[in-house]
């Protein structure tokens, strides 16, 4: 890399004794790249082994790449820090602004450390940290009201991020996001709950550096390049679109769309809620990421009456996306569009994953409909969920986030947690402590889910062999398959280290990775990115191990092997074989 | 004498591509240089604020500069001379639409030239160069 990249400074934030100071990684960052491959080591000598999650011991690592601020689509900042939902690894990417401001500030990596006494947010400008008093702001459970306040507090307006949680990461619920830009998201794994636990309420950071590059005609055409076959690719139409919810129906057509905690794998009614239909009558404005031209995400907006004043509306923006409309759409069965929205917009403003929340909230619906649930008053159920009656699930989303009562304490800790209590563990479909996302297209999904590194979707994209495989079945073998997520997955790492957006795989293959990669000074090869994406892996494994995981003995949610696939039905002993070869691969690394 | 219009504001997405196109101008990546902004309208589902500098002919910019560093533009605006530039400010806070941006770096001040190269990559036309109406001039 070139010597005064400030890539290379990670910045320290000891929430415990409100400090901070700037090392010079330059090693990290040259022999991992950045994003996951240097947050992964800045992990593994951060947190204590078997740290509690939502203790002073485990820390946040935040982490962008080199080619972040400096070419499109490098938009994604990486976070890695310990799971409170499956007690293991857990990593969120998000977009926003997130990415950009971390790298225009002066740094590479940001790590928070420790727990505050008082609830503090903290402001990262360039090189000045403020730790601010949040008293006034605890307590607030609408993740939008936090936004608003800061974004009349602080200034670099347009230019910062300002990550904050909401009611359900101040209670810790397992699964509770972090927001940033109001429509982007640490989703999955429950980062919110970190921050609840260090009493941190949000981190706002911005500034407005220059990178220097190597030889700047070089940079200037080279990015004319990316750019021009980012806005002609047939992806950049695809995502701007429709967004990721034009895959509700193929989906769906290919009964591959999980549905009433799958029990089936279709919806009658998807046509209700599909990505064509929420466009042509919601849709209201997309946006973009920093330093994204894609502009993939979709806001829709719906009008609702007060009930108390006659013409009287309010009007509200409500981001989706395929698996919003998949966790809470089709696994709750809610087809009436306005509702989905409704309920959408109350998850988002508590501060929860989706993902998780809808699936939770399946099991939930279905462990009522078998009786698994005491019903007394004060410490059972409460309210009665019922498929598709949105108005109960409005009300759930506040009990998650209020646990006002066991059954929602538990509920607040998963789906594997819950089960455990109560039973219903064959229809838990939790995948290493994770809420399962939205594909059953066969059991290359679900093989990468068991044994990813964090057991969701986008490790190796399971779901995309599973739709390769049904051309020719033959293949859907489970070595094949282990292979092939495996493979996938390694290169994964290289793009989540570069923080390149995963829709813009197909604009950064190898080549146009070495080109821009070389306008920073990084003189790589090819065998050089297949070797650091095994290395990289290798260290999530190792973390992964350290902390007690073990893909042997995983459980297998039943559920999966009850309802047909693409595929048909999935046998549990293809998974087992799949989830053995694909160990073997994982310990050689 | 051309300059940097917004078409339609409305289009915009909020991308920052303009931002990093007109750093890009010097052959940097990053911000710093840059002379155009975007900010939401107090929330991204306002939509945004695209700034960019009108090319004023009769520059308030120019008026407050104590060492003439700023040199009114044919077609309106200013040309920023650095050697005489001693990073004062005073042109930022003049300026009535906050189009005058600053450059940590060299402590000078970041201002529209019009060349247009941000033009080229905003995917979704929100800017254009457009021919001045009347031909525009150095205002005297
Ligand atoms: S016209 Fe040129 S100087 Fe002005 S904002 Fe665009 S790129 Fe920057
Ligand atoms: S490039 Fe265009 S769409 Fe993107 S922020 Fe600038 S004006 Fe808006």
């Amino acid at each position: 890399m070139i010597n005064e990249d400030p890539l290379r400074n990670v910045l320290y934030i000891d929430l415990s004794k409100r400090s901070f100071w700037i090392e010079n990684r330059r090693d990290l960052f040259e022999q991992y790249i950045g994003g996951t491959g240097v947050a992964i080591k800045l992990l593994q000598k951060e947190c204590r082994p078997n740290a509690n999650p939502l203790g002073p011991d485990n820390p946040i690592v935040f982490a962008v790449g080199p080619l972040t601020g400096v070419f499109p689509l490098a938009s994604k900042t990486v976070a890695l820090f310990k799971s409170p939902l499956t007690g293991n690894l857990g990593e969120s990417h998000a977009g926003g602004r997130s990415a950009t401001a971390i790298r225009m500030a002066g740094y590479g990596a940001i790590v928070i450390k420790g727990t505050s006494e008082t609830p503090v947010y903290l402001v990262i400008n360039g090189d000045k940290v403020l730790f601010k008093d949040a008293s006034a702001l605890w307590g607030l459970k609408s993740s939008f009201t936090v936004g608003r306040i800061i974004r009349e507090q602080e200034d670099g307006a347009g230019l910062r991020t300002i990550m904050r949680i909401g009611g359900a990461g101040e209670k810790m619920v397992s699964y509770a996001c972090v927001i940033t830009e109001t429509y982007r998201h640490f989703g999955r794994l429950g980062l919110g709950a970190v921050f609840g636990s260090k009493k941190l309420k949000a981190v706002s950071v911005s500034g407005r550096r220059s990178i220097k590059v190597e030889t700047p005609k070089t940079y200037r055409e080279l990015y004319k390049e990316v750019f021009d076959r980012t806005v002609e690719s047939p992806s950049m139409k695809k995502y701007h679109d429709l967004g990721t919810a034009v895959n509700i129906s193929p989906l769906n057509e290919l009964k591959a769309l999980p549905t009433e905690n799958l029990k089936r794998s279709h919806f009658e009614e998807a046509g209700r809620i599909s990505g064509e239909a929420i466009a042509e009558k919601y849709l209201g404005r997309r946006v973009a990421c920093s330093h994204c031209p894609v502009s993939c995400i979709h806001l829709a907006t719906y009008r609702e009456p007060y009930a108390s004043e006659p013409y009287f509306y309010k009007t509200t923006m409500v981001g989706y996306d395929y698996e919003l409309i998949y966790s809470f759409g089709t696994m709750l069965k809610i087809s009436s569009p306005e509702g989905l929205l409704k309920t959408l917009d109350e998850v988002e403003k508590y501060g929860l994953d989706v993902m998780s929340t809808g699936v939770a909230l399946a099991w939930a619906t279905e462990a009522q409909e078998r009786h698994l649930i005491p019903n007394d008053a004060n410490n059972g159920a409460k309210i009665q969920l019922k498929w598709g009656d949105y108005n109960t699930y409005i009300k759930a989303i506040e009990y998650l986030t209020d646990q006002p009562n066991d059954f929602y304490k538990a509920l607040a800790r998963g789906v594997s947690y819950a089960s455990s209590k109560y039973g219903g563990s064959e229809f838990a479909l939790s995948f290493g402590g994770n809420e399962m996302p939205g594909y059953h297209t066969g059991p290359a999904a679900h093989i990468g889910h068991l044994i990813g590194s964090r057991h969701s979707h986008l490790d190796g994209a399971g779901y995309s062999v599973d739709q390769q495989n049904l051309k020719d079945p033959s293949k859907s073998t489970p070595e094949n398959i282990a292979k092939a997520l495996i493979d996938e997955e390694k290169w994964r790492q290289i793009l989540s280290s570069l923080t390149i957006c995963f829709f813009a795989r197909g604009i950064y293959d190898t080549d146009t990775v070495l080109k821009t990669l070389s306008v920073l000074g990084y003189k790589l090869t090819k065998d050089d990115l297949t070797r650091i994406g095994g290395e990289i892996l290798r260290e999530k494994y190792q973390f992964k191990t350290r902390e007690g995981f073990n893909p042997r003995n995983i459980t297998i949610p039943k559920r999966i092997l009850e309802t047909p696939s693409p595929h048909g039905i999935i046998s549990e002993d293809t998974i087992r074989k799949g989830i053995e070869s694909a160990t073997n691969i994982l310990e050689k690394l | 004498m051309k300059r940097l219009a917004v078409v339609d504001v409305n289009l915009c997405v909020g991308c920052q591509g303009c931002l990093f196109a007109c750093a890009r101008r010097f052959g940097d990546a990053g911000l710093s240089r840059s002379a155009i902004h975007v900010k939401s309208a107090g929330g991204i589902e306002r939509g945004f604020i695209v700034t960019v500098c009108r090319a004023c002919l009769d520059p308030p910019c120019a008026k407050v500069c104590p060492t003439g560093a700023l040199k009114p533009r044919a077609g309106g605006g200013v040309i920023l001379i650095p050697q005489k530039c001693i990073g004062c400010g005073n042109c930022k806070s003049a300026c009535t639409i906050n189009a005058i941006f600053w450059d940590e770096d060299i402590n000078k001040p970041a201002i529209c030239t019009h060349c247009g190269y941000c033009v080229d990559f905003c995917p979704y036309g929100v800017l254009k160069l457009e021919e001045r109406e009347g031909g525009g001039g150095i205002a005297t």
